[in-house]
């Protein structure tokens, strides 16, 4: 699994769970909070989404603005947290 | 309170108004005025008045006429200051025949033409046809409480109270305005004059409008909403002294709205301290018993009942209350859309839809409320977060600002959130721009026009680049030159209070069971006074209506002046999910008929609706449904309801209709 895959399922996952269509392109860049697109309720889904996907649990010094601003910021911190499990 | 509406002809050979015209007119308003119905026809004007009898029982029917017979009115509303103005008519030689606040409308345009307007205070929507000069003159109140719309088509005026009454006329078509919907699906609500509806507009608060035979249309503002910048204030009032000045000035006004009027005046009883405030003056004013109302919630999170627990015993009432449930909500919300006109976001009209018909069943006509302190007084967390974003902006890199935001927002620290610094982006959106004209606003703005993303293509390809232009069409020239607080408090007064709080939530649900809402923070008494006074006279540091709190000390129970400011909120989307029985939600949300109205995308709305069942599968008091959800899902519904309602229905209407004034000019009249 690289770093483009896990950026495309949280990609889909936005898409249909918090813009409600499945053909809108999101920027993988953009922040995702600034632009509204998750406010603080959708933290919630979103972090229970990656723990349930991908079999991990986050410690709650990982849960911070640096790793859940953008699509690439979280596939980045998500591949090097599963690299290191494995 | 009533229910006005009229068709004008102002064509040389036009022909009169039907009889069967003007009764379907006025029994779409029969709910605003049940008592008594009248109307005025001549060759180019049809008036009509449905009564709801307050003021002068016996004599004050309508339409009612000068001496001479040439100005004709009709008059929806309260002019509480009507017996002083009498006085100097009567010193100008005027003579009364009734006891009627109407009466003195029409002697004051007489004695000081247009410029009559600035001096009544009260809450109005007017018409006067001048049958000798063929004139119309329309106007509403200073901050817009009661409801005036028009068409304008061929040389012919409508005009009516609600817009049901103007679409009994066939000839009217009725079309939803794409751009309105825009307007809403980001404000909240249209913005001044649109409505929902193509070719319909309102009478702007604070406004006259002339027409006139030659198809001339002139537009007078007679009262302008506008604050003294802190920096122009000459220090007139000391704290102390602006508190005292208040008091008398808030008592005043409580004292007209419960005094005058020939039934018994009721109170609200939110448990907050707007209401409390107004029902311990309104106690005061009078002796014997003092009758309150209040809404309880089955669900806890939106409930109040300790707090107006409290005050009924603090004021020794009569009290009556009602507990709604998701289900009375559920079950209300199409009549709610029937009355409010317009699609709304949050279900919170429809428990006072309930509340207004128990003060009906309880014998009540009118009520005092506490509506519009938390707009004169800055009592909204938008005024504290306007202030704590520009605080954020003085340092735009410090870490130790932002916290401030957990002042207002206390869940932010809890449990997952803390994911602080990721929740703390969001407010710090364009957060350094303060000369932006949506400076205070551009959170809320941009978080509810996302709700545009349900819209069908046919729909989005429609859709106005910037809906911001239509807020800048009616802003001062001087709003940059305001506070960033002040401009928040000017936003909020003339979009979301004017189009929704004292509407949808005010005037519709309050008049769709025939009661009188009074508003004694909307004397204009003291909103001039109040919009004159320094920021910090009213928001101190983040300590809201701090002026307001200071009369109430040693009146009303510490506990409600100390609480913390809960806003009024009830069950949303929660309350329509429960249950998996067919009715009108599973019809309105169909995939059919969302493609055969053709405003939603049909998918885009059942993943939504999926997602909003499935978490309340797992949480039925649908706390986990986030914001943009419950206002996505109210949205939907609301407009669906309307579109069925007002565009595929003809208007209800009543041809068994008794007028009981009846001045009929047109000769064959049988």
């Amino acid at each position: 699994m690289n770093k483009e895959e896990i950026a495309i399922t949280i990609a889909n996952y936005i898409k249909k769970n918090f813009l409600f269509d499945e053909k809108k392109d999101i920027d993988h860049n953009i922040s995702l909070y600034q632009s509204g697109i998750i406010d603080s309720m959708g933290t919630i889904e979103l972090v229970s989404f990656l723990e349930n996907t991908y079999k991990i649990r986050f410690d709650d010094d990982e849960l911070i603005a640096e790793n859940f601003d953008s699509l690439n910021a979280i596939s980045n911190f998500l591949y090097n947290k599963l690299q290191k499990i494995t | 309170m009533c229910g006005i509406a009229g068709k004008i002809n102002f064509s040389y050979d036009a022909e009169p108004s039907s009889i069967d015209l003007l009764k379907n007119m006025v029994s779409a308003l029969k709910h605003r005025g049940p008592d008594e119905f009248g109307y005025y026809r001549d060759k180019n004007a049809g008036l009509v008045h449905a009564r709801l009898s307050i003021v002068d029982i016996t004599s004050g029917q309508q339409p009612m006429a000068n001496e001479q017979n040439t100005l004709w009115i009709v008059f929806n509303g309260e002019i509480f200051n009507y017996l002083e103005l009498r006085k100097i008519l009567e010193n100008h030689n005027h003579k009364f025949k009734t006891k009627s606040d109407t009466e003195v409308i029409i002697h004051a345009y007489e004695q000081w033409g247009l410029e009559c307007f600035t001096k009544f205070n009260g809450q109005w929507a007017i018409a006067i046809w001048d049958n000798r000069n063929k004139q119309l003159i329309l106007s509403r109140d200073h901050v817009g409480i009661l409801p005036l719309y028009i068409k304008e088509e061929n040389n012919k005026i409508w005009f009516a109270s609600e817009v049901k009454a103007i679409f009994t006329d066939p000839e009217v078509k009725r079309e939803i305005n794409i751009i309105s919907l825009q307007q809403i699906f980001t404000f909240w609500t249209t913005v001044t004059p649109s409505t929902i509806f193509s070719g319909i507009y309102e009478v702007k608060p604070g406004t006259t409008v002339v027409y006139s035979i030659e198809g001339k249309r002139h537009e007078y503002k007679h009262w302008q909403l506008s604050f003294t910048n802190d920096k122009e204030l000459k220090n007139k009032f000391s704290f102390k002294d602006s508190v005292k000045e208040f008091e008398h000035r808030l008592l005043e006004a409580t004292k007209l709205r419960m005094l005058r009027a020939d039934v018994p005046v009721g109170s609200y009883l939110s448990g907050g301290l707007d209401s409390s405030v107004v029902a311990w003056l309104g106690r005061q004013t009078k002796s014997g018993t003092f009758q309150t109302f209040s809404i309880r919630f089955e669900d806890l999170q939106f409930d109040e009942t300790k707090y107006q627990k409290m005050l009924v015993s603090a004021l020794n009432s009569t009290h009556e209350e009602i507990l709604v449930t998701k289900q009375d909500i559920r079950q209300v919300f199409q009549d709610v859309i029937y009355h409010t006109e317009k699609p709304i976001l949050r279900a919170a009209p429809a428990p006072l839809f309930i509340l207004s018909k128990l003060v009906h069943d309880s014998g009540f006509k009118a009520v005092t409320t506490g509506e519009g302190a938390d707009e004169f007084l800055l009592g909204y967390d938008i005024f504290r977060l306007t202030k704590i974003r520009q605080f954020m902006a003085n340092q735009p890199e410090s870490k130790i600002r932002p916290l401030l935001l957990l002042r207002l927002y206390p869940y932010l620290s809890d449990s997952l959130f803390k994911v602080k610094g990721v929740s703390f982006e969001f407010w710090k959106k364009n957060f350094t721009e303060l000369n932006r004209i949506d400076y205070s606003h551009i959170l809320r703005w941009e978080t509810t026009s996302k709700l545009a993303n349900f819209f069908s293509d046919s729909i989005q390809s429609q859709l106005h680049n910037d809906v911001i232009e239509f807020v800048q069409d009616i802003l001062p020239e001087n709003f940059l030159n305001l506070d960033p607080v002040i401009r928040a408090q000017f936003l909020e007064i003339i979009i979301l209070f004017s189009g929704y709080i004292i509407s949808s939530q005010g005037d519709r649900m309050l008049m769709s069971h025939s009661v009188e809402g009074r508003f004694p923070f909307l004397d204009i008494d003291v909103i001039n006074f109040l919009n004159k006074l320094p920021i910090d006279h009213k928001l101190v540091g983040l300590n809201e209506k701090i002026i307001l709190k200071n009369i109430a000390r040693g009146k009303i129970p510490d506990e409600i002046i100390k609480r913390k400011k809960q806003p009024y909120r009830a069950p949303d989307a929660a309350s329509f999910l429960l249950g998996d029985h067919e009715d009108y939600v599973t019809e309105m949300l169909s995939e059919k008929n969302l493609k055969n109205f053709g405003i939603f995308d049909p998918k885009k709305v059942s993943l939504l609706y999926n997602k909003c069942l499935s978490k309340f599968s797992q949480n039925p008091d649908g706390s986990q449904i986030s914001n943009v959800e419950n206002m996505s899902f109210i949205g939907i519904l609301s407009t669906q309801l309307l579109y069925k309602q007002f565009i595929l229905t003809n208007p209800k209407t009543d041809n068994n209709i008794l007028f009981k004034t009846k001045i009929d000019l047109v000769k064959d009249y049988e």
